[in-house]
């Protein structure tokens, strides 16, 4: 009986080399806040806030 | 009337500079002495790199804004210092080889009350046979975005290579070509960069992708790794570069010492000893670094180089040069006012001042080649010391020898680096990493050594946009446009 596959495209690097399988991949919902442009809105504020507390703490 | 010099142009440099004259006003001078015409963004060098920018985007001439800002502007190198001034005078000065302005070949001698090295890197190409072509410059065998120039050849040959990759496998190497190399931040760019452009070209299935470095883990960055707060974890940055590189199926060889190159070809040795081979069609390499080759005289005329700067070439500075093992570092060792010991009135900005010792854990191979990073001084904190060197003059000259020195140490300091893929301002992706403070300070932060509030890393459209607007803001600032103060470093 043929086994049926489940692919997932995100995780087939695991498999290309031991190094690759060693650390973590992120999957669907990861890459797709990297480009939710709300989430990426609020994370753009986030980061700039954090930058500028950076930059002041260091002057 | 007093006379800063400051010699170089660059980040530092231009910093110092700048401000020292906005401050001074009318009353004082300002020279400023860098070989080159053009002031250039390096970082947004990784897009003229993959084409997504022009060279004129990331360079402007320099002439036009010292005129307008009132200082003294000579292009030309400086060559040596005489801080005792020479038989007949005690005033200091310096002597300067034009290399535009119509005086290209001339010498000259220039005064000073005080001075400023910002002079940067030598990008130590022959330090790597086949890495350099035995003149100081790039060799024929590798590419190197550290220029404006050199990006846009490496363009042109990354365009040949996306062209065969229509037909046939090519292989690219991107990484550092020796084993004590600083500066991973920018290759890590740049290979992030031509896959995303390979994606983009359809020609990604016919290239396999390697990175080559001297760090011992994959995100040392010269800087020993971070951690940072991911998911409710605290992770270390090695888990976030591997990440990274699995998820678009870039292969790494680390703890590298790239000790030959050839046309295709190119022998390394592992931090193991073993020995090996890569090949490759494309390769770009960052060089090692070291000081510029200037040289120091006292007031006979007997060569005092080696009392200024240290072996590596850059200026000593306030710091404990004292030989100490690793687990003997303190965030103390590193320089505060960027003074040497010797010659209060000499100072040193960004790149050019010597670091106490490495950042990084140092290692060697079992025959005794050093591989490992040496200290980054990135644009963040060159542009702060710039500005705390012009502060600390400007006092100096205004309130005499008591006068309040600024203060601004890497072990208190933060520093942004956004390495960004693409350019499109919805399809681009950035990895947006913030360390606080550079050095690790682990007296004051026991564990990681550093804030985890403040030391952070993500990816994605935020980081991007981050990028892009630090481009235009810092070429912006440098062009001294209005409000151009209120920018920070
Ligand atoms: C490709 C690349 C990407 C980078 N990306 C980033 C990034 O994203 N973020 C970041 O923070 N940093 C980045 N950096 C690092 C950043 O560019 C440096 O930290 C910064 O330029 C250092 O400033 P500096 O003034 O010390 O040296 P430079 O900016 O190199 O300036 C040195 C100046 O001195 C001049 N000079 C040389 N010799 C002499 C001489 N004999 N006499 C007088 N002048 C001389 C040079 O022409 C130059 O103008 C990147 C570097 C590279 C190469």
């Amino acid at each position: 009986m043929a086994t049926e596959k489940k692919v997932v495209a995100e995780e087939q690097n695991f498999a290309k080399n031991d190094a690759f399988n060693l650390t973590m991949i992120p999957g669907k919902f990861a890459r797709k806040l990297r480009t939710c442009i709300i989430y990426q809105f609020i994370r753009f504020l986030i980061i700039n806030i954090k930058m500028i507390i950076v930059v002041q703490k260091s002057h | 009337m007093a006379r800063l010099v400051v010699m170089g142009g660059g980040v530092a440099g231009h910093t110092t500079a700048t401000f020292a004259k906005k401050w001074l006003g009318n009353d004082h001078e300002v020279v400023v002495v860098t070989p080159n015409s053009n002031w250039n963004w390096i970082p947004s060098n990784i897009w003229v790199g993959v084409g997504e920018m022009k060279k004129e985007e990331v360079v402007f001439p320099l002439a036009p804004v010292y005129a307008k800002a009132g200082i003294d502007y000579r292009q030309a190198k400086a060559v040596s210092i005489h801080p005792e001034g020479k038989e007949g005078s005690d005033k200091p000065f310096i002597t300067i080889e034009y290399t535009g302005q119509g005086k290209e070949g001339q010498t000259e001698e220039i005064e000073y009350d005080y001075l400023v090295n910002a002079t940067g890197p030598k990008l130590n190409f022959d330090a790597t046979p086949g890495l350099g072509d035995g003149n100081g410059q790039i060799g024929p065998n590798t590419v190197s975005v550290c220029t404006a120039d050199h990006a846009v050849h490496a363009y042109s040959e990354l365009m040949n290579i996306f062209e065969k990759a229509k037909t046939e496998k090519q292989k690219i190497l991107i990484g550092t070509g020796h084993g004590m190399c600083t500066c991973q931040g920018a290759a890590f760019e740049y290979i992030f960069n031509i896959e995303h452009e390979a994606k983009k070209a359809g020609v990604r299935d016919n290239l396999e992708i390697k990175w080559i470095s001297n760090e011992s883990f994959l995100g040392d960055f010269g800087m020993g790794g971070l951690h940072m707060k991911v998911g409710g974890y605290v992770v270390s940055s090695k888990l976030f570069a591997e990440s990274l590189y699995a998820e678009r199926g870039i292969e790494w060889l680390i703890g590298a010492h790239v000790n030959k190159i050839e046309e295709g070809k190119l022998e390394y040795e592992l931090l193991d000893g073993t020995i090996g081979e890569e090949e490759f069609d494309f390769a770009m390499l960052i060089p090692p670094f070291s000081g510029v080759g200037l040289k120091a005289y006292d007031k006979t005329g007997e060569d005092i180089t080696d009392k200024i700067f240290a072996a590596n070439g850059f200026m000593k500075v306030d710091a404990d040069y004292t030989p100490k093992p690793y687990e003997e570092w303190k965030a103390d060792d590193w320089p505060r006012k960027y003074q040497n010991p010797d010659y209060s009135n000499i100072f040193a900005a960004g790149i050019a001042f010597a670091p106490p010792h490495l950042i990084s854990k140092p290692a060697k191979s079992p025959n005794g080649t050093p591989i490992n990073p040496t200290p980054p001084r990135t644009g963040m904190p060159s542009g702060i010391i710039g500005k705390a060197v012009a502060h600390s003059i400007c006092n100096l000259i205004k309130d005499g020898e008591n006068a309040h020195i600024h203060e601004a140490s890497m072990a208190e300091m933060g520093a942004a680096c956004v390495a960004s893929a693409g350019k499109g301002v919805f399809s681009g992706q950035a990895a947006a990493m913030t360390v606080y403070p550079v050095v690790p300070d682990f007296d004051k932060y026991p564990g990681t050594g550093r804030d985890t509030d403040y030391t952070f890393g993500e990816i994605g459209l935020a980081g991007h946009w981050i990028k892009h607007i630090l481009h235009f803001l810092f070429i912006y600032k440098a062009k001294l446009k209005p409000g151009w103060t209120l920018i920070p470093e």
